[in-house]
């Protein structure tokens, strides 16, 4: 017998690349696996969220003025440094219920997706561009710039997979997130924020918040500064809120209801597309 | 004379499209009825009937100088034109046969049309020009130096050339289509206001483009600025390829909704042109007749 | 004699002839490729805003009437339109262009006619840019394949389409060639008091022998135009209009599987450097507010100017405002025309009268008497004001420009960005590097650099922010109107 006792990892939110508990002091019981272990999470509020959206919009401006290559080297050294924490991904994983195999599926899909997005980080822009033959003399060109403060509602079904196919394409095209991951899937989200902690992501590029998905839907789509909102989870209800809740401000709104998040043909470059809007310019072309 | 202060490196950028667009504006303006009629005669009092050939003799000045004096016999209520433009050797000639009239006798000078002989010379044509009765004198300028970025110089051979004409009007000729741009184009305009140019006048007639409307524009929008911060007012004469009645009303638009009727005046604005004349009587012929007209019935200058 | 003061002074009328122009008494509602009668037997009556005079009836379309216009588009879409050939659907979007520019003149009169806008810049603008979105989708018909690598585009099915009435003929162009190139059919809802282009569009279709139900046009008020929006069978919604509508639009559609484009209210900045081509800034401005009595949603409505040029450059806008000709829509010389409705036109008093109450000065040139019958209103500036007056704030969507300057490039983007609009924004400078850091800056979909208000079919537009989502025009049109798998 090992004597030796066991230290519990405390999971808490991860706003503006810091590791806070709730403003609201809340927390929620998990039990993570059939011994009734039980793990505290937070339980964000609205407030949290609040701070999350400041520490994203203040850091939107710096995170697209980086160089796509830059944006690219990031996105690529979250998936390295993830690697580096797998066993601790399929522990957390494992206590969602699933089975080893489908953990480390869950795993390794999660990280591809991150290498997936870093290949596309600066080379999206060109697939989208185009240069417009207009009919006078001036040089006219669209491209695509990023919408801003995006936020994001991630799938418990998915627990890392689903969340990081939500978090990569936006990013990748520059926009900064505020996430929520919810219930058990909780862990695996928080373990994430650290990996990106490690991994030269801005402070702000990601917020993580865990909490309760029904209680905070609604801040998520009525926040004046949230330029784009991501719902990922199950509940049609929910989405149909956050719809008519985003019209207020008109945020670009994507919903995947039970979206097949280990499915190959979900993610392409038309994904970091959904958060980009399209600029045009027109300038003369003359003495 | 070199104490002027001006910068001409730090001119008003001009954008070649937006002047381009402008003019187009202004082309859109349709002129018909009583506000043509107006406009056609308005456009023969502008005229400079201009002979510049190595050709030319006393016989072809005295017949230019009488088409001036009898336009089109037909008509009676029809303006003058406002002067006839020679080269220096025929400004006698002209000045004879035009005596008695209100025509202007107009001599090109400084080595025209390439300004390509030492200042001395240049500026001794301008006096010869006078004394041969010359009232008004249309010099080039040194394409070549304003080229090289020598404005001083340029500045330089423009005020030596009006401390010359005195009150003899100076037109100078820029030769636009030698500038290129149109950056140079509002440069050269205000290097010749400020060194004293009455006129500023587009081109020679023997580049290989004459007048055309965006360089007017520029040059017109050079002389308004001018105006509004010194009340003076210098005239414009763009020259060379203007020969129908359409286009000479649309320059006269140009004018009139960048100047201002004040410009609207043989004082302020002429045309330098050979072919005009006769294509704006026909015109005139009708519009008072209403049958389009025939060049058979109109004399040749 | 002659009297030069006919020229110099004013330009003599030249009114547009109309007598080729065909307009009946009243129009019906063209559904399947007839025009019905109304179920409800209701009309409207559109007006000349220029003289307040009655043009014509026109059908007023109810619940009924857009059930049937959509069935006809799903009838349309489901035996005709997907079946044939993609490059024969090319040839009758190609076949519209080509009649628009036929008949390009009497389209510009009675666009004139009906929304009051000047004849120079329906016949310049509204007609030629028309055909030419025409011309230009009908050739991605057979191309689709191209624009979207990696993946295969399928139509949606049935675009429900309601238009404002700034550019009638112009909008029901951008809406409806894209949407037929990427293989839909259409039911379109014109605006309330523009209708009549849009109905000789109809005409139009009959006369190619475009099949019928492809394109249906109901005519009518927010009622009919709501009716079409939650249509169930309606599968993509397109929205030109105002900022509150579009909102409306986007909540009825929550919980639906419709796609929508919102093109919505702008309010943008155009900055003025010191080191610009100032007399072409001048044209730009007035281009940018008065082009269409200022009825435009990309309007330049908000100047900024570097403070050391701004006594220079308001100097030149008075001057070259003085040359402004207001009048009757249909003379060739007429710069500004009728503002659209008497609802616009108080709208546009109420909103000026605003920024007089907030200390702002009012500057109108005066050298155009206003015609007596009719809604007009004089080109505004309003100098004196901030970020904070109604002026500054609010889309007025008429011929005020509310002027403020500012000293550095920093101030100029902030004051730019500060707005919950997103549509479109202006800069001028000599200067290169500046220009792209303004145009990278200004969250905003189009740019104009040194130039203002340029449209063309190849040339995506759209707004970011509350402006709306999604683009029309060039490739990037495309996208609202296909499924991507």
């Amino acid at each position: 017998m090992n004597n030796r006792l066991n230290i519990a990892k405390t999971y808490k939110l991860y706003i503006d690349g810091k590791f806070v508990r709730s403003e609201s002091g809340r927390f929620e019981a998990l039990q993570i696996n059939e011994d009734s272990v039980v793990v505290n999470i937070c339980r964000a509020s609205r407030k949290d969220f609040r701070n999350a959206v400041s520490s994203s919009r203040k850091a939107v401006d710096g995170w697209w003025a980086r160089t796509a290559y830059n944006r690219s080297q990031i996105l690529y050294r979250i998936a390295e440094t993830m690697d580096g924490r797998k066993e601790q991904f399929l522990e957390e994983l494992q206590c969602c219920g699933m089975k080893t195999k489908a953990a480390e599926k869950e795993f390794e899909t999660a990280v591809d997706r991150f290498v997936y997005y870093a290949g596309w980080a600066d080379k999206f822009q060109q697939l989208f561009s185009t240069v417009n033959p207009v009919s006078s003399s001036h040089f006219n060109f669209s491209l695509p710039e990023n919408q801003g403060v995006i936020a994001i509602m991630a799938p418990i079904s998915s627990p890392l997979t689903g969340l990081v196919s939500l978090i990569a394409p936006a990013i990748c095209a520059g926009n900064t997130v505020v996430c929520l991951t919810s219930g058990n899937a909780s862990l695996a989200g928080i373990t994430l924020a650290e990996a990106l902690h490690a991994s030269d992501v801005p402070a702000g590029v990601v917020n993580l918040l865990t909490g309760i998905e029904s209680e905070l839907a609604p801040h998520f789509a009525s926040h004046l500064d949230v330029n784009g909102i991501v719902y990922g989870g199950s509940d049609s209800h929910i989405s149909k809120q956050i719809e008519v809740d985003a019209a207020e401000n008109l945020k670009r709104v994507k919903i995947f209801l039970n979206g097949d998040w280990s499915d190959e043909a979900i993610h392409s470059p038309y994904d970091i597309l959904q958060h980009c809007e399209i600029k045009t310019t027109w300038h003369p072309i003359g003495t | 004379m070199n104490s002027h202060i001006l910068n001409f490196y730090t001119t008003p950028i001009v954008d070649e499209i937006g002047v381009k667009e402008r003019v187009a504006r202004l082309n859109s303006r349709s002129v018909k009825k009583q506000s043509k009629m107006a406009a056609l005669h308005l456009a023969l009092s502008m005229i400079d009937l201009t002979t510049l050939e190595g050709m030319d003799t006393p016989g072809k000045v005295i017949q230019l100088c009488q088409k001036a004096k009898y336009l089109h016999a037909p008509f009676s209520d029809l303006p003058m034109v406002a002067a006839i433009c020679v080269y220096p050797t025929l400004v006698k000639t002209a000045k004879q046969e035009l005596e008695g009239t209100a025509i202007a006798v107009a001599s090109v000078a400084t080595g025209f049309p390439s300004g390509q002989t030492d200042l001395q010379s240049r500026l001794a044509e301008i006096t010869y020009a006078i004394e041969e009765g010359a009232d008004e004198v249309d010099m080039v300028i040194s394409r070549g130096k304003f080229l090289a970025g020598e404005y001083e110089s340029v500045f330089e051979e423009i005020a030596r050339a009006k401390e010359i004409c005195g009150k003899v009007h100076l037109k100078v000729i820029l030769e636009t289509a030698e500038l290129t741009t149109l950056d140079q184009v509002r440069r050269a305009s205000e290097i010749a206001i400020s060194a004293g140019a009455d006129f500023i006048k587009t081109s020679t007639g023997k580049a290989k483009t004459g007048a055309t409307q965006p360089v007017t524009l520029v040059m017109l929008e050079t002389i308004r600025d001018h105006h509004l911060k010194t009340g003076e007012k210098i005239g414009m004469k763009p020259a060379g390829g203007i020969s129908d009645s359409k286009t000479a009303i649309r320059y006269l638009v140009m004018v009139k909704e960048t100047l201002g009727v004040e410009w609207l005046t043989p004082k302020l604005f002429r045309f330098g042109a050979s072919s005009l004349a006769n294509d704006v009587l026909m015109q005139i012929a009708k519009q008072k007749g209403g049958a389009y007209q025939s060049a058979d019935y109109f004399s040749k200058g | 004699m002659v009297d030069l003061k006919d020229f110099t002074e004013n330009y003599a009328p030249a009114p547009e002839g109309v007598e080729h122009v065909k307009l009946k008494d009243s129009y019906h509602l063209f559904i399947n490729g007839e025009f019905q009668k109304p179920t409800s037997g209701k009309t409207m009556t559109t007006i000349n805003p220029a003289t307040e005079e009655k043009l014509a009836e026109v059908a007023f379309a109810d619940e009924q009437d857009v059930n049937a216009a959509v069935k006809s588009a799903r009838d349309a879409y489901t035996n005709i339109w997907s079946k044939l050939p993609q490059k024969e659907r090319g040839k009758y979007i190609y076949r519209i262009a080509r009649a628009i520019q036929e008949r390009s003149r009497e389209f510009a009169i009675i666009e004139s006619l009906d929304g009051g806008k000047p004849i120079r810049e329906s016949r310049d603008v509204d007609i030629p840019l028309a055909a030419a979105h025409f011309f230009y989708n009908a050739g991605w018909a057979d191309k689709l394949e191209y624009a979207f690598p990696g993946r295969k585009a399928n139509a949606l099915g049935v675009a429900g389409q309601i238009i404002p009435w700034n550019f009638p003929l112009l909008m029901a162009a951008w809406k409806i060639a894209p949407a037929l190139a990427c293989g839909n059919t259409v039911v379109l809802k014109p605006a309330e008091t523009t209708p009549l282009t849009a109905l000789k569009l109809a005409e139009l279709f009959q006369d190619i022998d475009l099949p019928p139900g492809v394109v249906n046009i109901v005519t009518g008020d927010g009622s009919t135009g709501s009716n079409l929006v939650s249509h169930p069978d309606v599968n993509k919604v397109a929205f030109t209009g105002s900022t509150a509508v579009g909102k409306s639009i986007k909540k009825t559609l929550a919980g639906t599987s419709k796609r929508y484009t919102l093109e919505l209210g702008g309010k943008a900045a155009h900055i003025i450097f010191e080191d610009a081509a100032l007399d072409q800034a001048v044209e730009g401005i007035v281009n940018g507010i008065f082009f269409n009595q200022g009825h435009v949603c990309c309007a330049g409505s908000r100047l900024y100017v570097q403070e050391g040029i701004q006594d220079e450059l308001l100097a030149k806008l008075k001057s070259r405002m003085e040359s402004l000709i207001i009048g009757d829509p249909l003379d060739k010389n007429t710069d500004i025309g009728a503002i659209n409705s008497k609802n616009q036109l108080d709208k546009i008093q109420e909103l000026t009268f605003s920024g007089k109450d907030q200390g702002g000065e009012i500057y109108q040139s005066d050298s155009c008497s206003l015609p007596e019958k009719g809604y007009w209103f004089h080109p505004t500036l309003i100098t004196n004001v901030s970020q904070s007056h109604r002026v500054v704030q609010e889309e007025i969507f008429g011929p005020v420009l509310a002027i403020q300057s500012f000293r550095t490039v920093e101030e100029a983007i902030e004051k730019a960005n500060n707005t919950p609009y997103g549509l479109s924004g202006g800069v001028w400078t000599d200067k290169g590097a500046k220009l792209f850091k303004i145009t990278k800056k200004i969250r905003a979909g189009v740019m104009w650099a040194n130039t203002f208000n340029k449209f063309d079919p190849a040339s995506p537009f759209g707004g970011y922010k509350e402006s709306g989502v999604g683009r029309e025009g060039g490739l990037h049109g495309l996208y609202p109107y296909v499924e991507l798998i």
